[in-house]
């Protein structure tokens, strides 16, 4: 194979990680919305262990973000 | 067409030019005035001139003061004394200095024209280390050496303590590089997606203008796409406070585990 190609098959298949990312934001989002429709009172409260969960379900997906950059551009 | 690339947003480009200075122990530094250093400078004038006007301290606030008494609230309530409780007051400052500092970049990067200082790792990575080595100095200063505790699972069979304990001390090294990473990822991501969109619109209604025929097409993918771009662009408002919020909860976070050690909060 070419190796250019194979360099841009590589970034392609590395970026395959936010899959995982994505799945997790939608758990997350969806059961704190399920939580807060069944108990309106409380959803304020959680809301910034919501963020601090988004930004570490999504840390995973950014590492696979970041192996694709370097693949390309290192 | 000239293809518009949509990594040159990125590029740092030097302003004033200064000789490189030598500093001990280090080598040459250049310190040129680039476009992120201006925007930096620009951040901070910003936020320096809104609190100068926003803290006459009025006893009846007035619109400024309302604003900054409410950002300061929310800091207050929600992230040092939410999260780490009363001993955090004495952290509100460089929480909310971060928070500020992250939002107004992120913001400043959004308008036409702006430079997004964030959306270099040098910066966040720079960021970054200094909120780890805050965290640390805390952690030293309140604990002494009983911060390695920190680290030590208890309530279980030791060998299994002690294998807990070098997870415990990767996932907490593992944290400046998190930090840098999550600011910087959403940075780059947002705005090179809103750039590739914006040449589907250009390159697509191009296509589009060519005679009669089924490339006519190619306007609605352009229609489609600039309402895209719109939309994005409002995302990408969302992020660049969510995510300065995220930073300052985060440190928020690890303030609080060295902070309340002993307690368990």
């Amino acid at each position: 194979m070419n190796p250019e190609a194979a360099k841009y098959i590589g970034a392609g298949l590395a970026m395959t990680g936010l899959i995982g990312a994505g799945a997790g934001l939608g758990i997350l989002f969806g059961n704190y919305l399920q939580a807060a429709i069944r108990n309106p009172a409380a959803a304020a409260g959680e809301r910034t262990y919501l963020f601090l969960g988004m930004a570490l379900a999504e840390t995973m997906g950014l590492f696979g973000f970041v192996m694709g950059l370097l693949i390309l551009f290192k | 067409m000239a293809a518009i690339e949509p990594m040159e947003q990125f590029l740092v480009r030097r302003f004033v030019d200064f000789p490189p200075i030598p500093v001990p122990g280090l080598g040459p530094v250049d310190l040129s005035i680039t476009n992120s250093v201006l925007f930096m400078m620009i951040a901070a004038t910003l936020i320096s001139l809104f609190f100068f006007a926003a803290t006459k301290r009025a006893l009846v606030p007035g619109r400024l003061q309302a604003v900054a008494e409410m950002l300061y609230g929310m800091v207050d309530n929600v992230l040092t004394g939410g999260i780490i409780g009363d001993r955090g007051r004495p952290f509100l400052p460089v929480v909310f200095t971060l928070f500020l500092f992250i939002a107004i970049l992120n913001l400043l990067g959004l308008t036409p024209g702006g430079f997004t200082v964030t959306s270099q790792l040098a910066v966040t990575a720079t960021l970054a280390v200094m909120t780890f080595l805050i965290v640390l100095a805390v952690g030293f200063a309140r604990n002494g050496l009983g911060f390695f505790k920190l680290f030590w699972p208890s309530g279980m069979h030791p060998a299994m303590s002690a294998f807990l304990m070098v997870i415990e001390m990767i996932s907490f090294l593992i944290r400046p590089f998190t930090l840098a990473l999550r600011l910087f990822g959403n940075m780059l991501g947002g705005h090179v997606v809103v750039y590739i969109f914006a040449t589907f619109v250009i390159g697509l209604g191009a296509f589009g203008l060519q005679g009669i025929g089924l490339n006519n097409l190619g306007l609605l993918g352009s229609g489609l796409s600039f309402m895209m771009v719109l939309a994005l662009t409002a995302l990408d408002f969302v992020i660049a406070i969510i995510q300065a919020f995220v930073w300052a909860a985060l440190t928020c976070v690890y303030l609080n585990e060295v902070v309340n050690l002993d307690h368990g909060h």
